[in-house]
Order: structure tokens, then sequence, then C-alpha cells
């Protein structure tokens, strides 16, 4: 049998899925003592290119309350064409088109390899796609500018059957009607006022034409796919694209001291309701692009007084936020009714202040919509972000999924107890539901209204089986993700995801549920519970309900000598675990210093729906360095070696052997701590957090660069020395979605900041003495090391007093 | 008292005050053509008269204290001369006049028609006996034509008053109660005396009987009073006062005072050539003062007639075309005002149409500190500020405060104590002229915007049918070049802007630097706003292109529509949002089609039940419906933003609360039924063309200051009041003029009289803010005879139709009519019993200056409104109720007294419109063809037997029975006939305030009704009174009221 390793990695690579622990402790009491739940990451898209579709429905078993589909783990007794379902063990007949099915020859579905299979939906019509762009018009000419630019763009990368609206704000709201000749027609409704589909529908004649085409008779049949707001980009591409082009900066005048006047809260409002009264349970993108906050109508974050600034962490904490919780109510309803229908929101902010995203989050955590955040319409990091929405992959079809569902079955010993990602309940009560929550709970459906490639859903579980009802040797506990959703092709598509782990006794093989403990995927399981707490409990309150966590889990699976803190060892599979708690105390998911409010939010919305990878760099960043000939260095990645950090074991090469003229820059490219020191002044660093790409040159790199060396050709590795790290750069951010902040900076610049927060401040201004090494550069803070942060877990760990 | 024994004097005579025909006409005849006989031809009444008339030319030598009570009086008011009359009737008893007349006057007929002609000429000789003399024969009238110097008029008139009338006022009522008791009885035999004939005296018959009979109110009452009474005052059944037999009896009692008397000469009718004539009136007026210069140098000088063409030299009061009053002299106290219950209004058209000859407004400019005003009244500079202590400080006229003379204003006096630059400057001179304002005197501070015009076009279904959205589209494309501008200007300052709506509202967006337009919909009709700023208000030259593009593409947009809902006030709404928006003022100009049943605020629905008619509900019929329209009203006016309201209804459409707005806001209704393009369309349009084209101000605000004793109470117009005092109108234009009435606060004096300076605050068509003023002196006098000689029956009217309209709101209809009899025959017989010379009850003694108001009361009676006959539309009766509210004197007297002008015989040489003749069916003749014109309609009327030459001439086909009837304009021939034809109906087009739609009507064809509705003096087709029939229900009211 393969390592867990490769088994861990093996499922992922499969299925999308890593579970907290790959063998599963048998009863509830048991579960509860392993501190980490048993949890799952699901990608429900993960990327299968070679994963044929399958032009045939699922066979369903045929308990109505269990509805789960034919897997690879079913029993099938092909004589008598049943097949036994691995849930509720229902007995079900194969449906006559199986009749030629025999042990040699068996549908795709019930080979092993095929755990994740994925059917195509015959039935109903193919859906348009639907794109509608909501664009805020309080901007400065040059963002317009370039804003309308992308859009035109954009268009381009629609499929010509596409539908695509128009709706543009600034006081007012204005509906554009597409394809008029002659004359641009436009339905406006003032900022101030929210109104519900109903009174929309009215106001947009969406309904009188329907009825008039029934009275008139013979046109009545064309179904109305389109209508005069959203049409096919092929038929209005000239149309639409003239009238973005003479889209018109806010004519309303703004006086000294006002902010312009923005109803986007009415403005989502109004797109949420064209869609709701056109294209109800239809894939559909709701792209809003804003230049600023709402500061007027419903979803107001701020007035138009400029002396009043928008709420800071500080005004929320002490209760004076007076336009938030309005405004969140007024977002959460949006949300609420796009993803009712299927449809996503997406929410473009570009300003340098804040825009009220902390209100809006919801809009795109509840319906998988995208988050992106610039300083303005002109940088690459949106027009590139926006670019790679509209990416296709190989087969020519957009990597994005609309109006999906996830429904989960499970095996009678565990129930679901909740998920936490960019969902939103469907309320489907079943025997599977656990009564205990976590994250969004209560129900085994889940609406995921978008999605792509990436999207990462934690579900968690609980045992129910009971202590004193063993579950026979052998006996594996199976989850089952089906996911339907609407290709980007029209589509309807099913996947099916079914995994089983085995159980375990914990009294007599507690060691094969530790070696099956997959920490990377717990820290994100925990990280994601922890942030979903932040969102609605008090910061201090949430770290201190993940240091008990962590504590609780050294005791648990630590070796330890009671009250001897220098005894205390960890095995390998949990050796990075506190690290990553470490990191992801400090982050900017439940630290708040420092960051605005929408600022968390943005940071919070991509935590949670990025896939572990993404996730883990953003808990802990990833640091290169780049240099001639730096000293024997510690080289543990953090990611991929474990037991180095702990015991502070040092793996020594000698770099200078692997140093050829011939390959200068990579061979200088090595992972290093990240730590403060590695800032060391005749090195270049690259850190990844995610949302930034930071460049940092050190103090002698820097002056050399200042002084001009790298263009003078005897110092042409120099020259190349400073090129590599911007080219790793490069490579990340074309991969990478949303664009990072790409950040080029050096020894005391200003940015550098960026990256002195990140890095364990092993030295400060206070030990930096102490140590008594001229390396690495001092941080000032009084956080605590990662050093001091082990000693103390230790040391709680081993109390007997805990 | 009881009336009888008097002889009434001859108001007549002093009515025509200015007449410089005194003295030329004494002693001659003259007088007779002008009122003919009343009484008619048979009836002939001794020529008493002539003898009071005398005393006009020279009151002044009549000796007032001794004078008895009233035949002093009665002396002064004529005018009498004490010399010719004296003594007689001052020693003797009240009989011995009419004896002495009774012997004089040879018929009876003859009398009469000598009375009248007494009273205008002054006197007859006492037998004047040619009764027949055509009424507007020309040798009678000469004397007048060749009398009149204007000073002359007034100095016999003027001065003599004062002495006499003190002297009357006391005892008058004593003395009356005795003698004319008497007086009657010892009558038995001779005839009326005609003395006074000349109002009304000509009561038909045997005026004698009349007069024998003791007590009105005895004998009259039984017979004619119920049912004059019934027919007045209730519905005015036509065919009661039609019957001939009683016609007889009817008039008779009036005139006679007793139906006993009847019996004997009873037959005879009254010649209705024998009442006063309104067409006479004009004409004469015409002669005498026509083509002549108006110097307004002289306090209380009464103006020419509104019919009259004259010049207006400005010397210091106000040209009456802006204002003009009711009486230019006030009595004294306010018992005396209360007394005579004769209105003291001003009707006020600050922006009245100058002739191009009369000298146009100059602008005064005081610098940056404004206009120089009164301290404590602030009052404007004006010619009634008295400047003293060497030309350093002045005293105000109005509130007599002593002002301190800015340094930089400073002037010396010249030896009469009048500055030295009294001639260069308007303010010290001129009664009009207008005042450049400062930055103080503009909405917050900030210098005005030129305004904006928005055409809103209803594109409902009825309206694209009817073809009128096309219609207006293809017009506004060249009517838009002709927007007004400042003199001299090269193009116009005025934004244009264009929505279209149904239940929902389209707006555009034209700005110049478009390719194409755009439309924005705004579909929330609940809360109304404008979705955008930019490029919604353009300037017509720079946007043509795209305007035009899209005035191109309105119709066929919503050719196919079926939307057939309408909203109106989130129309009007929007429009004031987006002059709000622009930081204007501007004009709505609507095309609405129908009444507005969207859901939407103001949204109406049908109320017009048939069944209110005549109760006490009926009202409710009149009273817009409130709340939503009120408001808007009021955003409206605040906002500087007028409504005009093109209606082209095909059913009711509550005009009274659509036409609401417009009528707040100095805008005006203009209503089309059942619309078609090729019936109406002309028509339409040339209202279209005028009303975007006239001279206009905006955003404007009213203040009339007076000098002290008397103050503005109440004022009636397009307009809005948020207090008292300050008149508000969202704009004011050519066409439009406010009622003003007064009251007294105190006694004025004769010596200053009664100063009034309106102040008119408003935005000119190019932005600018300007002070329009206008001072007017009138005189004051403690003789009622000195109110009612200055009395000026147009004007007078004018303030009771507008009041009376205002009364039906919140009274029943009946209570209106009654109330406006009332008022009149207490105006009437105040007279009777302070001014004139006693006569006998019977006799209907009218000033000079009012004796045609009977026939505009009468007519005002009748008018749609007041009528209350379930046969006329609701929405009609509405309409004409709220476009008389902003009426001018002109538009009220042709309204209600067309003009009816034959054309059958008219002298195609000259380019004289022909004569107008009295519009009363007696007039027309079945070979004659007539052209009537009341201002709102056009009717040429074809007798049955009209030459087929005629005929041929005007309209090209053989006979009248080819002649088509739907033709909407007259041919274009190449003939004498029809170029006359043509110029007099576009002269008359280019004089009225809206365009009349042309209808031809042939005689007993069945369109014929509508044109017989407008012969005032005829019997109302839905109820009213004949002119004669009314005259004796008036004088039955005036004897109750001296009883």
């Amino acid at each position: 049998m393969a390592t867990f390793p490769e088994f861990i990695a093996q499922n992922e690579e499969r299925d999308g899925v890593r579970f907290s622990w790959n063998v599963w402790p048998s009863s509830r009491l048991e579960a509860t003592r392993m501190v980490v739940p048993v949890a799952s990451l699901f990608t429900p898209l993960k990327e299968r290119p070679e994963l044929p579709p399958i032009q045939y429905e699922p066979v369903l078993c045929s308990r109505v309350t269990c509805r789960a589909v034919l897997n690879p783990l079913c029993q099938v007794d092909y004589r008598a064409k049943l097949w036994a379902c691995n849930f509720c063990y229902q007995r079900n007949q194969f449906p006559p088109t199986y009749a030629g099915i025999s042990d040699v020859n068996q549908p795709a579905e019930l080979l092993p390899q095929f755990s994740t299979i994925e059917y195509v939906v015959q039935r109903g019509p193919l859906m348009p796609l639907v794109f509608l762009y909501v664009v805020d018009t309080c901007m400065e000419d040059e963002d317009l500018q370039a804003l309308k630019e992308s859009l035109q763009m954009s268009l381009s990368l629609l499929p010509p059957t596409a539908l695509v609206g128009l709706i543009t704000f600034g006081r007012m709201i204005q509906v554009h009607e597409l394809g008029c000749e002659g004359i641009s027609k436009s339905y406006v409704f003032r900022g101030t006022k929210d109104l519900n589909a109903k009174q929309l529908q009215e106001m947009l004649g969406l309904t009188k034409p329907t009825a008039a085409q029934a009275g008139r008779g013979p046109q009545a049949p064309q179904a109305p796919l389109s209508n005069r707001f959203l049409q096919p980009v092929q038929k209005i591409d000239m149309n639409l694209t003239d009238l973005l082009g003479e889209l018109q900066r806010d004519p309303w005048p703004v006086t000294q001291g006002k902010r312009p006047l923005r109803s986007l809260g009415s403005a989502m409002s109004i797109a949420v309701g064209l869609l709701e009264c056109t294209f109800p349970n239809t894939g559909a993108r709701i792209m809003t692009f804003i230049g600023g906050p709402a500061t007027q109508g419903p979803g107001m974050v701020v007035g138009d007084e400029l002396k009043a600034p928008i709420r800071s962490w500080h005004d929320i904490e002490k209760d004076n936020a007076k336009f938030m919780k309005k405004g969140t109510k007024h977002y959460e309803a949006l949300a609420s009714r796009a993803s009712t229908n299927g449809h996503i929101i997406d929410i473009y902010a570009c300003a340098l202040d804040q825009t009220g995203l902390l209100e809006m989050k919801c809009c795109s955590n509840h319906t998988g919509g995208y988050m992106v955040m610039a300083d303005s319409f002109t940088t690459s990091l949106f027009k590139q972000t926006f670019q790679r929405v509209f990416t296709k992959d190989v087969s020519g079809a957009f990597k994005m999924a609309f109006a999906g569902t996830l429904e989960i079955k499970t095996s009678r010993e565990i129930k679901i107890s909740g998920a936490i990602g960019p969902c939103v309940s469907l309320n489907a009560k079943g025997p599977c539901v656990s009564e205990n929550e976590i994250g969004t709970g209560g129900t085994s459906q889940w609406k995921i209204c978008g999605l792509d490639h990436n999207t990462t859903l934690a579900v968690y579980f609980e045992v129910v089986n009971q202590h004193n009802a063993p579950i026979p040797q052998g006996g594996r506990g199976a989850v089952q993700y089906v996911t339907q959703y609407q290709h980007s092709s029209g589509q309807k598509r099913i996947r099916v995801t079914t995994t089983a782990r085995n159980w375990a006794d914990a009294g007599t093989q507690i060691q094969s549920i530790a070696a099956s403990f997959d920490q990377e995927a717990s820290a994100i399981l925990m990280a994601r519970l922890a942030v979903y707490r932040a969102e609605t409990e008090e910061g201090p309150d949430v770290l201190r309900w993940l240091d008990r966590q962590l504590i609780r889990l050294c005791q648990k699976f630590g070796d330890y000598h009671k009250d001897d803190p220098n005894s205390f060892r960890f095995s390998e599979t949990f050796s990075l675990y506190p690290q990553f708690m470490f990191h992801l105390r400090r982050s900017p998911f439940l630290q708040v210093f420092n960051n605005s409010p929408d600022e968390s939010s943005y940071y919070r919305h991509q935590f949670m729906r990025q896939d572990l990878t993404q996730s883990l760099i953003m808990i802990q960043p990833i640091l290169y360095a780049y240099s001639f000939n730096g000293p024997p260095e510690c080289v543990s990645t953090v990611v991929c070696s474990g037991p180095a950090l702990l015991s502070v074991q040092i793996s020594t090469v000698d770099f200078n052997t692997l140093q050829t003229d011939s390959v200068v820059h990579i061979s200088l490219k090595r992972p290093v701590l990240l730590d403060s020191s590695s800032i060391l002044p005749d090195r270049i660093l690259l850190m990844d957090t995610f949302f930034q790409i930071l460049i940092y040159h050190g103090e002698t790199v820097s002056q050399w660069r200042k002084a001009g060396y790298q263009e003078l050709p005897e110092y042409e590795n120099f020259r190349h020395l400073l090129q590599a790290p911007v080219d790793d750069a490069q490579e990340i951010l074309h991969s990478r979605f949303p664009m990072p902040r790409y950040i080029d900076t050096e020894h005391g610049g200003s940015q550098a900041r960026f990256l002195l927060s990140k890095v364990n401040p092993s030295q400060t201004h206070n030990n930096m003495y102490a140590w008594g090494q001229e390396s690495g550069a001092p941080i000032l803070t009084d956080d605590v090391s990662l050093q001091v942060f082990m000693d103390h877990l230790k040391k709680l760990a081993v109390s007997s007093a805990a | 008292m009881s009336q009888q024994g008097y002889v009434a004097t001859p108001p007549y005579s002093q009515a025509q005050p200015g007449m410089g025909g005194y003295p030329a006409g004494f002693g001659s005849t003259p007088a007779q053509p002008l009122y003919r006989h009343y009484g008619g031809p048979p009836q002939s009444f001794p020529a008493p008269p002539t003898g009071m008339m005398k005393p006009v030319s020279s009151p002044s030598g009549m000796p007032p204290p001794q004078v008895p009570s009233h035949y002093g009086s009665n002396g002064q008011q004529n005018g009498a001369h004490p010399q010719s009359y004296p003594a007689p009737p001052y020693g003797q008893p009240p009989q011995s006049p009419y004896h002495s007349m009774a012997h004089q006057g040879p018929p009876p007929a003859q009398q009469l028609t000598n009375q009248m002609g007494a009273m205008n000429l002054g006197y007859g000789p006492g037998p004047m006996q040619s009764p027949q003399v055509p009424p507007t024969s020309p040798p009678t009238q000469q004397p007048f034509q060749t009398a009149p110097p204007p000073a002359m008029g007034h100095s016999p008139l003027g001065p003599p008053p004062t002495g006499p009338h003190s002297s009357q006022m006391a005892p008058p009522q004593s003395p009356l109660a005795g003698p004319p008791m008497a007086g009657p009885q010892s009558m038995g035999g001779p005839p009326p005396m005609g003395g006074m004939g000349r109002p009304f005296p000509g009561p038909p018959p045997p005026g004698a009987g009349g007069f024998q009979q003791p007590g009105p109110g005895a004998a009259g009452p039984p017979g004619h009073p119920q049912q004059l009474q019934g027919q007045f005052g209730g519905q005015m059944a036509g065919p009661g006062m039609a019957g001939p037999g009683m016609a007889g009896p009817g008039m008779a009692g009036p005139f006679q005072g007793g139906a006993a008397q009847m019996a004997g000469p009873p037959q005879k009718k009254l010649d209705p050539d024998s009442i006063p004539s309104t067409t006479q009136v004009i004409e004469d007026d015409q002669a005498k003062r026509g083509g002549q210069v108006y110097t307004t140098n002289l306090r209380g000088q009464v103006p020419p007639l509104v019919t009259t063409d004259y010049t207006v030299q400005d010397q210091g009061n106000a040209s009456p075309r802006f204002m003009r009053c009711t009486t230019y002299s006030f009595p004294c106290t306010a018992d005396l005002a209360k007394q005579c219950q004769v209105p003291l209004a001003t009707i006020i058209k600050p922006f009245a149409t100058v002739p191009k000859n009369e000298t146009p407004m100059y602008v005064v400019n005081h610098g940056e500190t404004g206009p120089i005003r009164c301290n404590r009244c602030k009052a404007y500079m004006c010619p009634y500020m008295q400047f003293m202590d060497g030309g350093r400080r002045y005293q105000c006229g109005f509130c007599n405060c002593v002002n301190e003379v800015p340094p930089f204003y400073f002037q010396h006096l010249d030896h009469m104590g009048k500055r030295v630059d009294f001639y260069e400057r308007p303010e010290l001179s001129l009664g009009s002229y207008e005042f450049a304002a400062t930055l103080d005197y503009c909405k917050n501070n900030k210098p005005a915007s030129p305004p904006a015009y928005i055409f809103m076009i209803d594109v409902s279904y009825a309206n694209i049918k009817s073809g009128l959205v096309r219609l207006v589209c293809d017009e506004l494309k060249t009517l838009l070049d002709n927007l007004p501008r400042e003199d001299g200007a090269e193009s116009s300052m005025v934004k244009v802007g264009f929505v279209t709506y149904n239940k929902i509202l389209h707006f555009y967006n034209v700005k110049s630097a478009l390719a194409q337009p755009q439309m924005m919909v705004v579909s929330d009709t609940a809360e109304m706003f404008v979705p955008l700023l930019d490029g919604f208000l353009v300037n017509f030259q720079e946007s043509r292109a795209v305007i035009n593009n899209l005035l191109d593409q309105i119709p066929d947009m919503f050719a196919d529509t079926n939307e057939s809902e309408t909203v109106f006030a989130p129309v009007i709404q929007a429009g004031v949002e987006a002059l709000k928006a622009a930081e204007c003022s501007g004009k709505l100009f609507i095309f609405h089609s129908s009444i507005p049943t969207a859901e939407a605020p103001g949204k109406l629905k049908n109320r017009d039940d048939k069944k209110l008619i005549n109760t006490e509900k009926e009202k409710t019929l009149f009273q817009p419906q409130k709340a939503v329209y009120e408001q808007l009203s009021k955003d409206c006016v605040s906002q500087g933003c007028s409504v005009d309201l093109f209606l082209f209804p095909s059913q009711y459409v509550d005009i009274a609360t659509m036409g609401d707005v417009a009528t707040h806001t100095g805008g005006s209704i203009f209503k089309y039924s059942n619309f078609q393009v090729e019936r109406d369309g002309q028509h339409f349009l040339s209202d279209l063309r005028k009303d975007v084209e006239k001279a206009i101000g905006f955003d404007a605000i009213m203040r009339v200051r007076t000098s002290t004793g008397f103050r503005a109470t109440d004022f009636f117009g397009a307009i809005h009041m948020n207090n008292t005092t300050d008149v508000e109108m969202a704009a004011v234009d050519c066409d439009k003029a406010v009622t003003v009435e007064f009251k007294h606060d105190d006694t004025l004096s004769e010596e200053t009289g009664a100063l009034m300076q309106c102040a008119l605050l408003y935005t000119t068509i190019s932005g600018q803010r300007r002070l329009r003023i206008h001072n007017l002196s009138l005189n004051c006098s403690a003789q009622l005879s000195e109110l009612y000689k200055s009395c000026e029956t147009d004007a007078l009217i004018n303030f009771f139709t507008k009041s009376a309209y205002r009364a039906m709101l919140n009274q029943p209809l009946k209570t209106v009519r009654e109330n406006l009899v009332n008022q009149a025959a207490h105006m009437l017989a105040c007279y009777r019993k302070n001014c004139a010379s006693p006569s006998a009850a019977s006799q209907l003694i009218l000033p000079d200056a009012m004796k045609v108001f009977p026939v505009y009361l009468n007519s005002l009676l009748k008018t749609g409104p007041l009528v209350g006959s379930a046969e006329l539309s609701t929405d009609d009766r509405a309409h004409q109720r709220l476009s008389t509210t902003a009426m001018g004197v002109e538009d009220t007297q042709l309204l209600l007294y067309p003009r009816l002008i034959p054309l059958h015989n008219m002298d195609v040489a000259s380019d004289v419109v022909p004569t107008p003749v009295r519009c009363s069916e007696e007039r027309l003749t079945d070979a004659g063809m007539f052209l009537l014109e009341n201002g709102c309609s056009l009717f040429l009327w074809l007798g049955q037997a009209c030459p087929p030459e005629l005929i041929q001439s005007i309209f090209n086909v053989p006979s009248l029975a080819h002649v088509p009837v739907d033709l909407r304009s007259l041919p274009e021939l190449d003939n004498p006939q029809s170029k006359k034809l043509r110029s007099i109906v576009d002269s008359l087009l280019d004089q009225r305030p809206s365009s009349m739609k042309l209808l031809i009507v042939k005689q007993k064809d069945r369109s014929e009704i509508m044109f017989r509705q407008h012969l005032v003096e005829d019997k109302g087709l839905h109820g009213g009174a004949s002119y004669m029939d009314f005259l004796c229900y008036v004088h039955r009211e005036i004897r109750q009221v001296l009883t």
C-alpha cells in the first residue's frame, strides 16, 4: 500500500477531495476527541481534462430519501440485474437500458477509476449564458475609459450566442435597451428606491410584450429567450460597443466636499430583479464594476459628505458605523434573491478608498461570484484579472460553470454538519443531515451559483456511530458528492464523486488514525472554521478557540512527558500544523489590524473559495531568495519538507557545487524560511502571499541596482540575477486568478512593509542584540516569534493543569 | 323709498365726461341717434332730460348749497345746466318737473327717444321728436365727433361735482321719500317723463301709466316679479321669456311700473334699438377718441374703451393697456364704497403688448445698490415721490415716509420743486418702466439663467392615431426657430427639451455632440425625477441636427403603440424637476389626449355627473381634485415653471382638475375636442405658434402697493398666492391679466387721490432679472356721482366675471347668479338714489358709463359655466371658467359681447373693417353674410338668400348649396371681396391671443345652433334671458332695492 501522502495526492488528483483524517474513528465519542473533525475539502469542478463526460443520465437509487447515484462502491448482481445502494442498502433494478450489463461489460460508473464521473443531461433546452454588466459611471474619466475598453474587449471573448445586458449607474440607474436603431434607449431609475422584481418587471414593460404577442397569435411561439435588455452578443455587438464607447461620466455635479452620489445598492437590486424576472434558474453573471462606495439609496455605506469617512474597524467595534447594518441587510437580501435563481454576482471594486465590500461581500460569497479589489481600472491587476475571467479550457469552453447545486450523501455512520464556502443552503433535510451545525448546515444540498475549477468547499461531517455499536472490520464510510451545474456550453451536467474511508477503532488503532492525518487539509479546514467564526464573533475569542484546539491536538497526539516541555515531540504528520496555526493567527483573515474592513472582507472572500494549495499560500506565504553566493542555506521548503521547522533541523546544501555559469539564475533561486533572518543585504527575495507578489532587493543589491551595474556588459550576471525573480513572478502572475498585486521594492522601501509583516519576527528590536548576528533584519514589532509561540505551546501542551 | 316720482337724471350724459362734445352737443339734436329710442318708436317721452342735461356743461355755476337734495344732485350728475333748468326744479316739488316735461314733450314715444338722446348729448331741446332717426345716422354723430377736444370734457365735468355732491349726499334720502310718493299720484295723465328717459325710460307704451302707479312694490310685483325671479334666479327658462304674451307684460312692468296700464298701449313692443347698444357705445367712443393720442398726465382720467384704437403717451401714469380700473374715481370712504357697491378693482396686464408706435419700456439701472425704494413701504422710485429739502430728501407718495436721497441719485430741484433731471429719468416722469434687478432680487442670490421650454408629447394610442404626434413633431422643427428673444438679440437664449410619455415618460438627450439622440425611459411615475442633466435642455441652434433627427423618429417609434393609458401629474412633475435641476425657470408645453387613468400620482377618474347640475353640489364639478395637483402647483410656482396645456380629448378629461396647475402657473389651456388633423390641425398649429412665440416673463412675483387709506385685498388670475400680498406667477405673458380688488382701510383724501404701484419682479426671456413698475393715480371723491361718472364698464364686467367664476367653486350657481344680479341692482339703485334726478319709478335709469353694463352682465349669466345646463359638456364649462381667470379687459369684453360683422355690404375699396352690428338674431338678414368672433370662435354665417355673386367671389362655388361646410380656411381667390374678407379674418386672428377656428354656418343648418349661442342679446339657447327681458328684470330688482 502506498504511503498516506501518496494516497492523499492521488485522491486529490482524481476526485478533488482531501479529508482531514483518512482513517475515521469509528464512534462519535472518539471522533470528538480527535479535535479536528472529520471533514473534507472538496473541489467540485476539479479540472479533469482526461475525464470524458458521459452522454447519458445517472442511475439513481430508488429509495426516495436516498436517490444516491450508482457508483463503483455498489454491489452489483449482474445476473439479477440488481445493484445495492451502498448508502441505504436498497436493492435496485437496473433500468432497461442496462440490459446488456455483465461483469465484463460494465458501464463506466462501475469502474473503480471513475470514482468521479460526469454525466451530461440530455433533457431540456440549451440554456444561454447571460452576462449583465453593471457599470458605475462615477469615476475619473481615465478610469472610465479603461473600464470601457475592458468591457468592449470582453465582448469579443463572449460566445456569440451569449446574452449580454448593460446597466449603468451614478446618481441614477440606466437599464439600456439594446439593438435600437437610430436612437439609443434606456430605462432610468432613481437610485434612492428599492424595487421588487414585480415592480421592475412592470416598469421595464417586460410583461406586456408577451401578453401582446400572445394576443397577436402567430408570433407568440418565439420564446422570450432574449428581450430588449438582454440580447445575443452576435446581434448587438456593434451596438453595444458604441454604447459603451459613448458612456459618459455621471453628469450630475458634485460639489466641493461631497462624494458623488452613487446608487450602487439600487443598481444591483435592479440587475438582480431584471434577471429574476427574465431568466430565473438560468446561469447568469451580474458583473458589477464599481469605482467607489454606494452613497445613496438602499445599500449605501457612507454619506456623501467627504468629512464623514467610511467606517473603519474602529467604528465598527464602537458600533459607530451607522450605515453598515442596513447596508449589509440590503445586500444580503440581494444575495439571497440572486442565489435562489442561480445568478452570480461579481464585484470588481477599483478604488483607492474602500467601496463597501464589507457590506457587499455576501453578494459574492453567497453566489460564488468573484470579488476583485484593485486601486483603479487602469491597473493591469484589474484588466488582466477581468480578462482571465473569460479564459477557456482546451475544448474552448469557459472555465466557469453556472447555477450549481451540490448534494452530499453519506453512509449511515456519519452525517453532514455543514459546509463553508461560496454557497447557500438549499435547506434539504434528510437522513444524513446532522443536528450539529458547522458553517452552513442543516442541509444536505447547497447552491453554488458560480463555480470554477478552483472553487473549493469545506464540508464537515459528524461521526454518529455509537461507541457500543462497533463497525464490522473492513467497513468503510462512504461519501457521495453530486454536483449538478450548467456547463458554459449551456448543457446541464452532473458530476458525481464517490469516496470511502476505512473505519478504525481509536482505542486500538490510534496510530493508524494519527498516521492518516492530513495536516495541510486540516489546517485549511480549521482555518475556514476560524474565519467563518471570525465573521460573527469577536477576534480574540476566535483566537482563543483556535489556540485551545491546537493545544488539545498537541495533547492528544504529541509525545511528551507531563510537565516537561522539552520532552515534547510531534510526529511528522502533525509537525507543520502548529506552524500553520502560528501564521494563521497573524494572517489578515483573523487579524483586522492594519486592514480596512473591505480588505479583510476581500481576503476572507478569497480564502473561503480557493483550493488547498492557494489557501496554504495565503496562510503561509512562500519566500524565495536569489543571490550570487549566499552562505549555506536552510532549505526547508515550506510546504513539502515537513520535519524541518519544529526540530529546527538544518540540512545544508552547498550551492556552490550546483552553480554553473550557464544556469546562474536558476540555481540562484532557493526557498527560504519565512523568517526575518532571511532578509539579507545581498539577496533578492520573492514573496508570494497569493494576494501580492513581492520582489524585495536587499540593501546591497538595491545599491548595485541604483548604481546601474545591470546596464554594464561585464555585470551581465547581475542583470540575470535581477531578472530571475521577475521572470518567476511573471509565471505566477500568469496563472493566478485573481491577479496578485505586483510589488517591486527594496530595502527601506515603503512597500517592504508587506514583506516585513509576513515574516516570522525572529529578530525584533527587542532581541536583535541578544542574537548577536548581523544577518537578517530586525522587525519592529511586539508580536511573538514562532520560537516563542512554540515554546509556549509545548509548555501548555504538557501542562497537567490544562 | 319709492322711486316713482322722480325724474331720473340722465346718467349717460355724465358718462361722457371725457367728451369734448358736450358743449357742442348742446342744443342740438344729435343725441338721439346715439341712444335711439329706448322706448321704441311708439312711446315718445317728453324730452325733459334735455333740460337736465344742460347742467352738465356748466355745473360749476350751480349753487351747491341751495340745491335741494336730489335735485341738486341730479343736476350735477347730469352735468346739468343750472341755468337752463335750475329754477323750476329746485323750487318746485318733484312733480313739477314732470309736468313741465310732459308738456314739452310731444308724443310719449318721441319723448323717450329724446330723453335718450338728451342724455347722451347733453340736452336736446325739449322737442326732440325724431324717434325714427336711425340709430347710427351719421348726422347725429357728427356733433360728437367734431366736438371732442379731450380737455374740454374734463374741465366742465371735473370740477363741478365736488360742490354739489357734498350737498346731495346728506339729504338725499329723506327728501326722496316724500316727494316721490307725491309725484306719481299727481301725474296721472301725463306720459312718463322721459326726462330721465335717457337710460331706459323707454318702456313701451304709455309711459304715463307707469308713472302713475303708486308703488311698484305693490302693483308691479304680482305679475312680473314672479316670472322674472323664477327665470333669473333659477334657470332662466327660455320659453318663459319668449312667450309673446308674457313678454309684453314682463317688459312693461319694469318700465311702466304697472301691469294694469299695459292693457292700453300694451301690445307695443320695445324697440330693441332703443335699449343701450354696445356696438353703438363702441362706435361712439371710437369716433370720439379713436386715432387720438391719450396722454396719461392727469390723475383719474378715464381712458378710451378697450375697443377703441388710440395711442398712449406715457406721462406719469401707466398706459391703460397695462392697468385699467373699474372706476377712476374712488369714493373717499369705506361707507360710500359700501353704499354704491361698485367694485374697486384694477385689471393689470403687466406684459401687455404695446403697438409699435408707442414707446417701449425704458430700463433703469440704479447700479449695485438696486432700485431706490422707500425705506418704509418699499415702494419703488416713481413720479409720486415728492422731492424736498433742495432735493436731498423725498417723501414717499404711498406711505408719506420721508427718505434721504442717496448721494449718487442727488439732483437739484428747479423752481417748481421738480428735479432738474426729471425728463431724463423714466422713473420720475413715466408711469411704466423697468429697473434692472440686482442679485438681491434673484433666487438664492444667484443670477438667473435663461428659461427653458419643454415640449411634452403624449404618445399614447389616441394621439398617435389622430396624427397629432407627427403634426407636432413636424411643426417643432420650424417653430423652434422662432422662440422668443430679447429685442435685438440674434438668437433666442431659450433652451428646449423634449419628453414623450404615455404611462411612462421618455426623456431625450439631444446634446449637440451626440450622433443620435438618446432616449431615457422613466417608468417610476410614483416618484418622478429627471434622469439626465446634461443634454436634456439644449440650445436649438446648436443641437438642431440631433433634435430634427429625434423629431423625425418620434412618430415612427410609437407608430404601433397600443398603450392607451396616460399619466399626467408625473409629467408636470418631471418638467418641474428638470427645471429645478437646470436651475432655471421655464414653460411646459403639454400635448395631452385623455384623462390620466394609469396608476400614478394624480390619477383621475370620471366624475362627470350630469345629475349634479342645478343642485347644491354642482360646484364640485368645477372644484379640482386637490392633493397632488395642489402641491404640484406650488412646486411649479416656486420653480417658475409655467404649464401650457393642449388637450385633445375625445371624451371627459376632468379639465377642472387637469387645468388646475396651468391656471395657477400663468399658463393657458387649449382644447381641441375630437381632434382631426385635417379639420383642426391649422387651428391648433396657429395656437401653438402664438403660444410659443409670445412675449413672456418668468418666475414673477408681483406686489401692488397703494397709498394710505386703501389696499389690495383680492387677486384673480393665473396666479398663486402664498400670502395675502405677494402675487406669484410662474410666468406671465402678454395676454395674462391679474384683476386686483381694493378695499378701504381708511378715508381717502380728495387732494392726494389714490395711488397704486404695481411692481413685478421677473426673469426676462434672456435670463435677466428685472422689475417692471406700473404706476397709476386715481381721483378720490366724496361724491358718488364722480365715481359713477368715471366707471369703466368693460373693466367692471371683467371683475364680475372673474369673481363670479371663482365664487361658483364655493356656492351654488343659483346663489352666484343672484348675487351678480343683486350687486348690479345695488350699484344701479345707488346711482339712481344718489345721483340721478328724480324720475318715475317705472323708469330705468342707468349711469351713462354703465349703460351697457346690463348687456354684459346678462351675457355673463348666459355663459357656459354659469348657465347650468346639462346640454353643455362639463369640460367645456370648466375650460371656459378656467381660461377666463387670466383674461384681460379686452378679452372679456369680446367674449361677452362678440363682434358681429356684416359682410354683404362691405366697402371693398376701404381697408376699414365694417362696423359690427348688435349681437342679435334680428340683425341678421337672409341675404346677408356675417362674421362673428368672440376671441375663441369665429363663424362665417351665410344667409339663405345670400347673393350667389358674393358666394362665388368668396368660395368660388356657384351657390350657397355648394359651399362646403367643412372648409377650414377661405380659398384664396383673386377678387376684391375675397381679399377683403380674408384680410379681415387675418387681422382678427392676428389681434386675438389665441387663434380661432373658422366655422362656416349656413342659415337654418344644424350647425347654426353653435353660432346662435353667441348672439348674446337674444335668449340663451341653454337658458338665460334676452337682453330686453333682462333689463326688465334688473329694473325690477332696482326698484326692489329702492323700496
